[in-house]
């Protein structure tokens, strides 16, 4: 019987069923952080235990890092204590660090795909929501959080009730100026924020085959806003042409046997899937988000939305709760909104093609006047490569502040945050209140040429008329 | 580990209400920096129930009369979001034991039942009558029946569904499943043995 990737990776890691009727998943890869994973070995030291695959365990620091500091201690001695016993555990436990010292620290979502440790058909896990990043690979990847973290620690396995699939196929072509993060933000708009409460999403079509593995990355990454757990692009060979010499990759013989192993877990022509959804590409606009959560988004050519003409008692109600947070006048067109902060970064779009693509188009521009703009590598690797291409000296010539790789002000646990009410254009994930660390503090989540559209003329604008994108 | 049997919780609830209640809001990212989850509950909810000079905003989770309440009432797709179990973890050391909604995100769902927090999905009607019944009268005893999978308050009983696993889980006390799971580890090692990438 034909089968999707999901079942098939699911399939393969199924230990055994459990007393509950859940499945006790086998989690080939577990990458950890330092925010949501002392707790869990604090856990492990109480019972005893031991961590059962410490060779299939990878950490890495990125929510707590100072950007414009890299020197420890840092100023922060919460932000120390936790790098502290993050690298304590990894001794304890012999689990591999990619600490600042070794260059190749960063987002926890970057770090593992640019190492190669992130492969199709492989099951992973992490403390944090955006883990279904690694979906782009064809694995099943899941956000968790602490003491299942502590499970997957001592017994390499997790607790879970099989998800659904739905199928979402993205047809045609994008047009001129609309970006994987629009395709996404597009998505969440049409199918709302716990609409895919249930199910892991697995995302075809044209547009993904085109796409290249950062794109698949940054939708991939948000499907966890659109309340699907995990997210997946089958493996091609986009796919194997990226992961081809990295780090943790198969080497030798040993590569052609991976790849054919890799290319048996992509769907099956025919499969079942729960649902299925079709977008016509040709339909996505720039989109920016108006309100307090990932679907309350729009294209940049339409209004904020007027909750007098909500459908409904509920919608009128979250508009206006929006609209009051977000000091936004309902029926205005969201372009010219002034913002004060731009934000480029985190583990949506904080990649090389990202930078590159900004560069491209802010080479020879100013930021405008009043507004602060962070340009925030995902990873020492992502900000070398930049660096070696010049493109820090472009953004910085622009008028960006060029800093150090870490989450930075998507969630505003280390120094980069929001004062105030102020109002952020940001290539993050998340526009929640307060999430950028102000609790009043303001974000609009668009793509990362957006914020860059927005942060030369210093109000959310069309990048595609800013820059003459056609 | 012989844990709990979590058949019903009982206690007075309050209300916070409002549709996609999510991590951030429940727990401020800065209340993260921590490296045990002991002195989490007084951040839960802080940004929407304290001014920034730590005086109180209208909430009523700061309201005298609701004080006390081991019930939390909220709207739809409650817990959206991060998967920090720091959200559940604030709520139960705030006091809270079960929290009924309309509906629950995904890994907030699972992370609630692996600390033995039922998480009881009701229609918007019900959660209005047991608010409103609540309102009327704070000292209201609130029962939710695990086992039933029904609400009792004020001499009324309306439907609560508590996912099957989880309904297991948390009635035959096996809700953290970390016993379970290390019983399966010869299991595991024959499941890992046809996996390449994990037995090199």
């Amino acid at each position: 019987m034909p089968k999707s990737l999901f079942e098939k990776v699911w399939d393969a890691h199924a230990v055994r069923t459990l007393a509950n009727g859940q499945t006790q998943l086998l989690i080939g890869t577990h990458l950890i952080h330092e925010v949501t994973s002392p707790q869990a070995f604090g856990m492990m030291r109480d019972l005893g235990l031991k961590v059962a695959m410490p060779h299939r365990t990878f950490a890495t620091v990125d929510h707590i890092v100072p950007t414009d500091q890299v020197a420890e201690p840092y100023r922060d001695p919460l932000a120390q204590a936790m790098m502290d016993e993050l690298r304590k555990s990894c001794r304890e436990f012999g689990i591999t660090f990619f600490d600042r010292a070794t260059g190749k620290q960063g987002i926890v979502h970057i770090v593992g795909p640019e190492q190669g440790i992130t492969q199709p058909g492989t099951t992973i896990a992490c403390g944090d929501s955006h883990t279904s990043t690694h979906g782009a690979f064809g694995a099943v990847a899941f956000g968790i959080g602490t003491t299942q973290i502590r499970d997957v620690l001592a017994t390499q396995t997790m607790a879970l009730g099989k998800l659904k699939v739905r199928r979402i196929d993205v047809t045609g072509r994008l047009r001129p100026g609309v970006y994987a993060k629009d395709v996404i933000l597009h998505i969440i708009r049409t199918l709302g924020v716990n609409g895919g409460t249930g199910f892991a999403y697995e995302y075809g079509g044209e547009v993904f085959d085109r796409f290249t593995m950062e794109e698949r990355m940054t939708v991939c990454n948000m499907s966890i806003e659109g309340g699907a757990r995990a997210g997946y692009v089958n493996p091609d060979e986009t796919t194997f042409a990226y992961l081809k010499g990295r780090p943790y990759s198969p080497k030798d013989a040993a590569w052609n046997e991976a790849v054919a192993r890799w290319k048996s877990f992509a769907s099956d022509a025919g499969c079942h899937y729960d649902d299925v959804v079709t977008i016509n590409g040709a339909d996505i606009a720039p989109t920016v988000t108006w309100g307090i959560n990932p679907g309350q988004g729009i294209s940049i050519v339409e209004a904020v939305p007027d909750p007098a003409t909500a459908k409904g008692v509920d919608e009128k109600s979250s508009i206006e709760e929006a609209l009051a947070y977000m000091k936004l006048k309902p029926g205005a067109p969201i372009k010219g909104t002034k913002i004060d902060v731009a934000f480029i970064g985190s583990c949506t779009n904080g990649r090389l093609s990202d930078f590159q693509e900004v560069a491209r188009f802010v080479k020879g521009r100013k930021v405008a006047a009043g507004v602060k703009a962070i340009a925030v590598p995902g990873s020492q690797i992502v900000a070398a490569q930049c660096e070696k291409l010049g493109l820090d000296k472009i953004l910085s010539e622009a008028g960006f502040e060029w800093r150090a790789a870490g989450c930075s002000m998507c969630l505003a646990m280390n120094p980069d945050k929001l004062v105030g009410d102020q109002l952020c254009a940001s290539s993050s994930n998340r526009n929640f209140k307060g999430r950028q660390g102000s609790p009043t503090g303001r974000t609009l989540l668009m793509s990362p040429l957006m914020v860059a559209a927005a942060a030369v003329t210093g109000a959310v604008a069309d990048a595609r008329e800013v820059f003459a994108v056609n | 580990m012989a844990l709990e049997k979590i058949t019903s919780i009982t206690g007075r609830a309050v209300c916070v209400p409002g549709n996609d209640i999510d991590t951030d809001r429940i727990i401020p990212a800065r209340y993260l920096k921590c490296i045990t989850f002991d002195s989490l509950g007084e951040g839960l909810f802080y940004d929407v129930r304290k001014n920034a000079d730590g005086t109180d905003k209208p909430h009523p989770l700061n309201e005298a009369r609701f004080k006390g309440a081991t019930i939390l009432l909220s709207g739809a797709n409650f817990g959206c979001g991060s998967s920090r179990e720091h959200a559940p973890q604030a709520i139960q050391k705030y006091g809270f034991k079960a929290v009924v909604a309309e509906g629950f995100a995904e890994i907030f769902f699972g992370n609630c039942t692996t600390l033995g927090i039922p998480c009881a999905a009701a229609s918007r009607e019900d959660i209005a009558r047991i608010a409103a019944a609540v309102e009327k009268n704070p000292a209201t005893e609130v029962v939710i029946d695990v086992v039933k999978q029904e609400i009792r308050f004020a001499g009324q009983t309306v439907k609560a569904t508590v996912r099957e696993a989880a309904r297991d889980a948390l009635v035959n006390g096996r809700w953290d499943p970390i016993g379970e799971l290390l019983d399966g580890v010869p299991a595991v090692k024959t499941t890992a043995a046809k996996l390449p990438y994990v037995t090199v």
